[in-house]
């Protein structure tokens, strides 16, 4: 079988080449995806069967199943999904652009500004019993313009004559640890009860997602997904290194904006609404890497894919395991992850 | 590269050895127990029992010998595992150092109600020692051996690992937090001089085996390669460096807890002013990062008096933009 | 500015910091031919090449192509034009090689075109050209060095441009691999007529390949035009401060650059006289 199949459509308008084992991988990634999503939904104090829970998908099922699965387990999940799909997106675009196998959303600090803004946010607006004088729903407001300002402060202080990776990476992680200081500094300052929530939020968790949040956060994902996917050639120029970028014609200090924004985005979304979920924006794009190759065609998708399976057994894990006790998704992203991520770092080792 | 002859090196060498010394003696005098360097001279010259110089003698003069043993050890790890690496990112809390030792002393609080400073000294330069040497062994199996990559890419991920779950613990267990929340943030404050002393045969090995390499890293910075066809035993290089970075950063974590960002900043500060000679920026960095440390540690004491800030906030807080100027100026120029 | 200049240069002054590398440098490199720098190490040479490349922005003065001035083209219009290797680049982990050489038609795409069937057809002559074809789906960091230098001109070559750029693209390679490497370049200039301007070390492939050579010393221009023309013993004394003879190659016909200096020396006649 020839390994590449060529796609053209409309004389020639739209035409790729097409990696038919990554297209594979991908494709049974998405499998993987459905089966744990329906798994995950059935799952928890009631049982329900998958078919049952296809059932309830198109409107069946008894009104009880219809109540836990509309209003209690769907939006979590969903959540889970595009959080793991924004934070694996936003990761491999990091690392094609610095070409630093270390590079991500935390490295850069932008977690780290969300930590911030949140920890703050909980601290500011506490009366003295310990009640938030303001809404929950600001939060992720808070989360998004801390993560959205110290990408611009780390993009602007890395700018002479253009951005470099090595500046840019190694700002990025001077900010990075000013930022875990400040957390941990207003945290110790605050009472416990706060610094408690605060953890909570640091280590990940999709607990109390509702419908508006998910109303919010999938078409963001999802865009921002098309985005980075229509971008990805401009990634695979810049994995090259700057000079073979300029030579072949690539605006290299304009993608490299472009595409810093769209994983900004991408980060701020997925913090907003789930906290500093590690692990995912790191390893999900080395394990794609390992499945599909170099190319960020195959790349993307298939981190995306790998990022929101993660997430979503890390949550199914977190909810059930421990039961009545909720565990924060963030907590097993990393416990789940790291295993097959060492396993597949020895199975590839025959190159 | 600020200090290029030798001679401007040895000088700067012994500037910088005075300036530690200095603000040693600084970190003794100033605090929020006011003492003056009258007392402090007579603390050790003609003690008479008063608070003041009880003080001196058992809280502070140790807090300072901490600060920088602890900052010229961390320093050190960081430059030797950026040089194996090959990764200017590389230092102790990214191979699962710090996120081993938070685990270790997490797991005893929670399962054994254990929270006494002194058992969480062995305990985290156990989980410290144990969690690298799980990355370097994950880092090393396959046929290629150890290669940079594989062992920076086992460290992001078990310190990921130990990352989530000591948070895990912590979720479940919110006393637990309490408890540990002051060691998580890294301090040098309350420690006693035996906590220095118990782990200091150990950082005095690394200190001397890290200089005793520095010539072997220079021919291993030049590639694995040639080092090879120089006759080094690259392995065994790496062996060696492994263990320093044990014995470094795991003493390091278990008197002061994880300090981050001195392990990956000064290394980068070092180069920057002494260029890449390793018999050079071995010494320099254990008197920056003392230096730096040192500096953090006096600054915690006046933010937020009464209260002291944890000195791991501090040290980011003051190094984060010099870092910044450093990395915009260009590094090696 | 006649039409056979594929590239020239006007008062062009290169820097780095306050380092001044080149100094108000007039050059015209015809179209066509191959064009070889040559010059000491450290001289400007690679400078040179990558400022025509557009990879460093100039002092002053500029670079024009085809009688345009490069800053003012659009980045893609240039990679139309011109292609550019530089020196030791990098790919990736597990990139293959016809993923990296589909990367030259970048300036050919857009992002639902990724694929037509001239960019295959480019792709296919490039890996056919350097006898890459059975090697495509080899990752590009396992292969040996020659076959990966191969692999990053059949990017060039793919990009399909009049004129490619390459920055010591023989470094590192054994004298079959140079010889190989440096006769694909020239048969890509004798059947497309394509320009060709590179460094090169070697001073006798140099001439052998070249129809214009560019020494360079001292920041500027010491001479130009054909090898058998301008390389003889007082150029290379001045411009790689070396003392030499200059022969004809047997084979060619070219110049032939004999270094003096030290080594076994079993001819019977004392040749060797100039250093005693």
């Amino acid at each position: 079988m020839r390994k590449y199949q060529s796609f053209r459509v409309f004389k020639e308008k739209i035409s790729f080449l097409i990696d038919r084992k990554a297209l594979a991988v991908v494709v049974l990634l998405l499998f993987v995806m459905a089966g744990v999503f329906i798994f995950s939904t059935g799952t928890g104090e009631m049982k329900i069967s998958p078919i049952n829970v296809v059932k309830v998908f198109f409107g069946g099922g008894t009104d009880m199943e219809q109540l836990v699965v509309q209003s209690f387990r769907l939006p979590r999940i969903i959540v889970s999904l595009m959080v793991g799909i924004g934070l694996a997106v936003a990761g491999g675009i990091l690392q094609g652009i610095i070409r630093n196998p270390l590079a991500s959303p935390d490295i850069l600090g932008i977690t780290g500004g969300a930590s911030v803004a949140v920890v703050g946010f909980l601290a500011i607006f506490s009366d003295e019993s310990n009640a938030l004088t303001v809404s929950i729903q600001w939060l992720p407001v808070a989360a998004f313009a801390g993560a959205t300002i110290i990408a611009f402060l780390v993009y602007f202080l890395s700018w002479k004559n253009g951005v470099s990776p090595i500046r840019l990476v190694l700002i990025g992680i001077g900010i990075y640890s000013l930022m875990k200081a400040l957390t941990t500094l207003m945290m110790l300052l605050g009472p416990i009860y706060q610094a408690s929530q605060a953890n909570i939020w640091i280590t990940g968790t999709v607990y109390g997602s509702n419908w508006s949040n998910v109303a919010i956060l999938v078409p963001w994902i999802l865009v921002l997904c098309i985005a980075a996917f229509i971008l990805a050639r401009n990634i695979n120029i810049q994995e090259l290194g700057d000079d073979i970028a300029t030579g072949v014609g690539s605006n290299v200090q304009r993608y490299r904006f472009l595409l810093l924004m769209v994983s900004t985005a991408l980060i701020g979304g997925s913090v907003a609404f789930a906290g500093g979920i590690g692990f995912v924006g790191l390893m999900a794009p080395h394990m794609a890497r390992r499945l599909v190759g170099s190319s960020f065609g195959a790349l993307l998708p298939a981190s995306a894919l790998i990022g929101g399976i993660l997430v979503m057994i890390a949550d199914l894990i977190g909810r059930t395991l421990f039961s009545p006790l909720e565990i924060p998704a963030g907590v097993f992203t990393a416990s789940i992850g790291a295993p097959y991520f060492i396993y597949l770092l020895f199975k590839t080792r025959n190159g | 590269m600020l200090l290029k002859s030798n001679v401007q090196k040895w000088c700067g060498l012994l500037f910088a050895a005075i300036l530690l010394l200095l603000l040693m003696c600084v970190s003794i005098v100033y605090g929020y127990t006011d003492t003056t360097w009258k007392m402090a001279v007579d603390a050790f010259t003609a003690f008479d029992g008063s608070n003041e110089h009880l003080i001196i003698q058992s809280v502070r003069l140790p807090r300072a010998l901490i600060a920088a043993a602890v900052g010229a050890s961390l320093a050190i790890a960081g430059v030797l595992l950026q040089t194996i690496t090959k990764n200017p990112l590389a230092a102790p809390e990214i191979f699962g150092i710090n996120a081993g030792a938070g685990f270790a002393v997490v797991v005893t609080v929670t399962l054994f109600s254990l929270s006494n400073l002194q058992i969480f000294t062995w305990i985290s330069f156990l989980g410290a020692a144990v969690s690298f040497i799980l990355v370097y062994i994950i880092g090393s199996i396959g046929r290629d051996g150890l290669t940079p990559m594989k062992l920076t890419l086992a460290g992001a991920a078990m310190s990921a690992m130990f990352a989530s779950m000591t948070q895990g613990f912590l979720v479940i267990n919110e006393t637990a937090l309490e408890q540990v929340l002051f060691w998580l943030a890294g301090s040098v404050a309350g420690r006693k001089l035996e906590t220095l002393l118990s782990v200091l045969p150990y950082l005095i090995a690394g200190w001397g085996l890290a200089l005793l390499i520095s010539n072997k890293l220079n021919v291993l910075s030049m590639g694995e390669d040639v080092a090879k066809g120089l006759g080094l035993k690259t392995g065994m290089l790496k062996i060696w460096s492994g263990v320093i970075i044990v014995l470094l950063s795991g003493g390091a974590v278990a008197v002061a807890g994880p300090i981050a960002f001195i392990g990956i900043v000064i290394p980068h500060l070092t180069r920057a002013v002494v260029g890449i000679d390793h018999r050079w920026v071995i010494p320099f960095s254990a008197l920056f990062g003392g230096i730096l440390l040192l500096i953090a540690d006096t600054a915690s004491r006046f933010i937020i008096m009464p209260q002291e800030v944890p000195v791991g906030v501090m040290t980011a807080v003051i190094g984060t933009p010099f870092f910044v100027y450093i990395a915009r100026k260009g590094f090696n120029k | 500015m006649t039409a056979n200049q594929a590239i020239s240069t006007k008062q062009l002054t290169l820097s780095y910091g306050d380092t001044t590398i080149i100094n108000e440098l007039d050059l015209e490199i015809p179209k066509g031919e191959i064009t070889v720098f040559i010059g000491g190490n450290g001289c400007g040479k690679s400078t040179l090449l990558r400022s025509i490349a557009r990879l460093l922005k100039p002092k002053s003065g500029a670079v024009l192509l085809d009688g345009e001035a490069i800053a003012r083209l659009s980045t893609k219009d240039v990679a139309r034009k011109m292609a550019i290797l530089p020196q030791s680049p990098s790919a990736p982990e597990g990139l293959t090689v016809l993923q990296l050489v589909k990367q030259g038609r970048y300036p050919y795409q857009t992002w639902l075109k990724q694929w037509t069937a001239e960019d295959e057809e480019k792709v296919n002559n490039a890996l056919e050209a350097t006898g890459l074809m059975k090697l495509k789906d080899r990752a590009v960091d396992s292969l040996s060095g020659g076959q990966r230098q191969r692999a990053w001109i059949a990017m060039t070559l793919a990009q399909d441009t009049d004129t490619i750029l390459l920055d010591e693209p023989t470094t590192y390679l054994d004298m079959t691999h140079q010889i190989e490497i440096l006769d694909l370049l020239f048969e890509l200039n004798e059947k497309e007529q394509r320009t060709i301007v590179m460094v090169l070390h070697d001073l006798n492939l140099a001439c052998r390949y070249a129809h214009n050579v560019v020494a360079i010393k001292d920041q500027k221009i010491y001479a130009q035009g054909k090898p058998e023309v301008v390389i003889n013993c007082s150029l290379v004394k001045n411009v790689f401060e070396m003392e030499c003879e200059v022969t004809i190659d047997p084979l060619f016909g070219t110049p032939l650059c004999i270094p003096y200096g030290k080594g076994r020396c079993i001819l019977k006649q004392e040749r060797l006289s100039r250093n005693g």
